[in-house]
């Protein structure tokens, strides 16, 4: 058996079997989109983007998006903080929560968010009454996403703050700093590569979501449709071309992402 | 086992780490591979364990090229730097690892296990994870595990560097003489002079890739080949223009030759302790070191700094005042050449019979 | 002021996570239990269920055989140069970027029945998207990073010296995995299998847009939420849906007690 392994066209199947499934699986699928938004011109490119509900659902992406990370950015960087610098009852039940919406298959989120603030339940109520509308509208798209992205900034801040070393915080009491200001010039900056990679992910994700928010969404094209949405939407109809001009542009945004993640990441651990 | 090298090459990327070497190991012996870090010791070990292949060159055990054959059937046992010990092993897996790879009988694996760890005085300890153990009582596992499949020839990377200085020096003797009991061939990489010197039978200097010499380590002392091997054994001190020193005015024949001195080869005191006053300088005390067993004494002579040793027993210098110095010998060396000469003033150019 | 933060942080975990999750158990148990029985016996619901488990178990044992084999040769294979395993090594992350109705998109484009790959299968008579092999190819796209991810690290941690001593001893790949390397990545791979089932389960878009949705026949249990949301059926979406989500906290209680077994070792 052992010798039978050991013979040197088994380990050349071998490794060509694990890199051919790697690039089939990842690399393979990714050009085919490329390929398939071009493969009928450059024009026909054009075309398929300057529809109205396309770009339109693109640019309402971003915005909700950009929307949804801000608020992780600041409730995450707020509850990442108390995780770690305070002592409660219930602390270790809420670190194991964070990682909940990783854990929830992202359609429960959603019909968990439509039953809560649906138009039967008793938010949605009030909020109607109140003359608003969440569910079907643009702020429901906003809670998904936020729902969804919840854990990123916190587990992105949270190491960095329990690496923080206590003393300098110290050294800059001792120098006479109050404490906004010692928040501001001590502990923001070596929490900040945490909150801008934390909060971009976020935002890659949320630029990304599906599930939850084709639930809560009511996908009302120019208004609540994003782009994810309208993607499945051309794949029902069979327009594979106009899917995969959408694509190209949510993709190539998150490439980009990723890349400045990276990036980020790189110049945090050099001046660290 | 008798190990051969010739023409080794080895590059990594554009680094040319390991330089034509060549070298031949008499069975038995117990070489040490000295030289400073990332001079490329470290790769020749590596490739002679089979754990790196070389670009060029052939490495021979018992007259057989071994290029092409894996670690695993190299016959060798490898001591690595941090003993890379099996962390979720027992000191007994451990150190039956290479038995039970072999297929041992049971019975043969306990009693080997058994043998080595008397024989590394590690009885009492082979339940234990190596996490539970010292720096030392690693390095006795990682000795014995390597020793345990009776290779032919062990090779150990830096197996001192992780001890603490008390313990290592206990370790040095322990190994020599544990080596010397097995009997088996051993090649060892180090960067501390002082543990080659007294460990090893004969010392290769590996410098930049280079094999830069290999003998006794009394041969190296004695009689360094090259500048860098001058330097890198003992002490001593650089003279950039070795016709400065009384004695070596002729050196080099007029061409520009610097001279290296070793504290040995200086002697100092009062004129008339030296029999040929005239090949004597004066010079000046500049420090006094007290080294426990010796002073250590800094003189200036032309400008020059030498270093020297003086007994305790000799009368007690000052520092500034004024006393004679004999530089017996020196490193010699130039563009072209080096060479060990005496100073040629020493022996009395008119010997006057009284 | 301390007190501030904490009671706010209750407040965003009570809003976010607890009052959803709260709801949606009361939801599938407006009917009582009995509805909630009754919702998950329903032929397509068993079926989805069935389906979710199949997608899982094969993705999981794929993902997971793949994945250890490619961390090994992105962290320790000299026959791949240093820039091949860059250029690798960040290849791997992007099923991140990439959101999962793309993906799901991406595998109908290559294999559908209108392109050339999928003609040809479907010339020998195996049927990839609209059908089960395409659904656990569009799972496997959307896991691959978080085996490899989780294993790797632990890889560069624990370095190659072990596996090198056990050479020089006499052991070959096949012992020195099992003996040497195995043990020291064992609870990072149970971490990713804890991932990978997690992310399988859940997967929505992807299998959404690859699967079709048919009921009975490729419908797993998100997709069959979505279709009972569309279908007005509240009640029973919620029951599958509690469903899903008791196997994600268990999930994630699963991954508390494997972070700490990590952490140990």
């Amino acid at each position: 058996m052992n010798s039978l392994l050991r013979h040197k066209g088994w380990t050349w199947g071998f490794r060509t079997t694990i890199l051919l499934y790697f690039v089939v699986l990842i690399v393979l699928p990714i050009l085919g989109v490329y390929y398939s938004s071009f493969s009928l011109g450059f024009g026909n490119f054009a075309e398929s983007l300057s529809d109205p509900i396309a770009w339109k659902s693109v640019l309402l992406t971003l915005k909700l998006a950009v929307i949804a990370a801000l608020i992780n950015v600041l409730v995450g960087t707020m509850i990442a903080w108390v995780l770690i610098r305070y002592n409660f009852p219930g602390k270790v039940l809420l670190n194991s929560l964070v990682d909940l919406p990783f854990a929830l298959p992202t359609a429960v989120g959603g019909l968990m968010i439509l039953l809560l603030l649906g138009p039967g339940s008793l938010i949605g109520g009030i909020a109607e009454k109140l003359g608003f509308e969440i569910v079907f509208h643009q702020p429901a798209i906003v809670i998904a996403m936020v729902f969804v992205t919840f854990p990123f900034v916190i587990r992105a801040v949270q190491p960095l703050l329990e690496e923080l070393d206590p003393s300098e915080e110290e050294a800059a009491y001792t120098m006479g700093a109050k404490g906004v200001r010692v928040f501001r010039q001590v502990i923001l900056p070596s929490m900040a590569p945490g909150i801008i990679g934390g909060g971009m992910l976020a935002f890659s994700r949320a630029l990304a979501e599906f599930g939850a928010v084709v639930l809560v969404a009511g996908n009302i094209p120019g208004r609540t449709l994003v782009s994810s949405v309208f993607i499945y939407g051309e794949v029902e109809s069979d327009n594979p071309v106009g899917a995969s001009a959408v694509s190209i542009i949510l993709l190539t945004l998150s490439f980009l992402i990723l890349w400045l993640i990276n990036m980020v990441q790189m110049r945090g651990r050099r001046s660290s | 086992m008798h190990v051969e090298v010739r023409g080794l090459n080895k590059h990594f990327g554009d680094f040319h780490a390991v330089k034509d070497v060549e070298f031949g190991i008499t069975k038995g012996h117990l070489i040490g591979l000295l030289g400073p870090s990332g001079g490329g010791k470290t790769s020749i070990l590596r490739m002679l364990a089979g754990l790196e292949s070389p670009d060029s060159g052939e490495i021979i055990f018992h007259g057989q090229t071994v290029n092409n054959l894996p670690p695993q059937e190299r016959g060798i046992g490898f001591v690595f730097q941090n003993y890379a010990l099996f962390k979720h092993m027992t000191v007994f897996e451990n150190i039956a690892f290479g038995l039970k790879v072999k297929k041992a009988s049971k019975t043969a694996i306990r009693d080997r296990v058994t043998e080595l760890v008397e024989l590394t005085g590690l009885k009492g300890f082979e339940k234990r994870y190596p996490h539970q153990l010292s720096g030392g009582q690693r390095q006795r596992v990682a000795f014995a595990r390597a020793l345990a499949p009776e290779p032919q020839l062990l090779l150990l990377d830096e197996p001192f560097a992780a001890i603490d200085a008390k313990i290592r020096q206990e370790l040095r003797s322990w190994l020599r003489e544990l080596i010397e009991r097995v009997g088996i061939t051993s090649i060892f990489v180090t960067h501390d002079q002082d543990e080659a010197i007294e460990v090893a039978d004969e010392i290769m200097i590996i410098n930049q890739g280079r094999l830069e010499q290999k003998g006794t380590p009394w041969d190296i002392y004695k009689e360094p080949k090259t500048p860098f091997v001058a330097t890198f054994i003992g002490e001593s001190t650089l003279i950039d223009d070795a016709s400065e020193l009384k004695g070596f005015n002729n050196a080099g024949g007029g061409k520009p030759t610097k001279a290296l001195i070793r504290p040995e080869y200086i002697e100092v005191g009062s004129l008339n302790e030296f029999r040929v006053a005239s090949a004597t300088e004066q010079g000046i005390v500049k420090h006094l070191h007290f080294r426990g067993s010796e002073w250590l004494i800094e003189i200036e002579v032309n400008g020059h700094k030498l270093v020297t040793y003086r007994s305790l027993e000799k009368e007690t210098l000052q520092i500034g005042q004024e006393i004679s110095v004999l530089v017996h010998r020196a490193y010699l060396f130039n563009e072209d050449d080096s060479w060990i000469q005496e100073n040629n003033l020493k022996d009395d150019p008119m010997p006057v019979f009284i | 002021m301390r007190k501030l933060w904490i009671g706010l942080t209750y407040l965003v975990f009570f809003l976010l996570i607890a009052a959803p999750l709260g709801k949606m158990t009361a939801g599938a148990f407006s009917q009582g239990p009995v509805g909630l029985w009754n919702a998950l016996v329903r032929p397509e619901a068993l079926h989805a269920l069935m389906m979710t488990g199949f997608v899982v178990v094969v993705v999981t044992l794929l993902n997971t055989l793949f994945g250890i084999m490619l961390a090994l040769y992105l962290v320790r294979a000299r026959w791949i140069g240093r820039r091949l395993k860059g250029l690798l090594n960040s290849i791997v992350d992007l099923p991140y970027a990439v959101s999962p109705v793309i993906g799901g998109l991406m595998i109908v484009l290559l294999l559908g029945p209108d392109s050339a790959l999928g003609a040809l299968f479907e010339g020998i008579g195996l049927k990839i998207v609209y059908a089960f092999p395409g659904m656990v190819i569009a799972t496997l796209f959307v896991t691959f990073p978080l085996m490899v991810r989780e294993i790797m690290p632990v890889l560069q941690e624990i370095g190659s010296q072990q596996e090198e001593a056990a050479s020089t001893l006499g052991a070959y790949g096949w012992t020195t995995f099992w003996r040497v390397t195995w043990p020291s990545i064992r609870w990072a791979v149970v971490y990713g299998v804890i991932l990978t089932v997690a992310r399988s389960l859940g997967e929505f878009g992807a299998v959404l847009v690859v699967s079709g949705n048919i009921m009975n026949k490729t419908q797993t249990a998100t997709t069959l939420v979505y279709q009972d949301v569309e279908n007005f059926n509240v009640t029973a979406a919620g029951g599958v849906a509690l469903v899903l989500a008791a196997f994600s906290v268990g999930l994630l209680l699963l991954m508390e007690w494997t972070k700490r077994r990590k952490g140990v070792h």
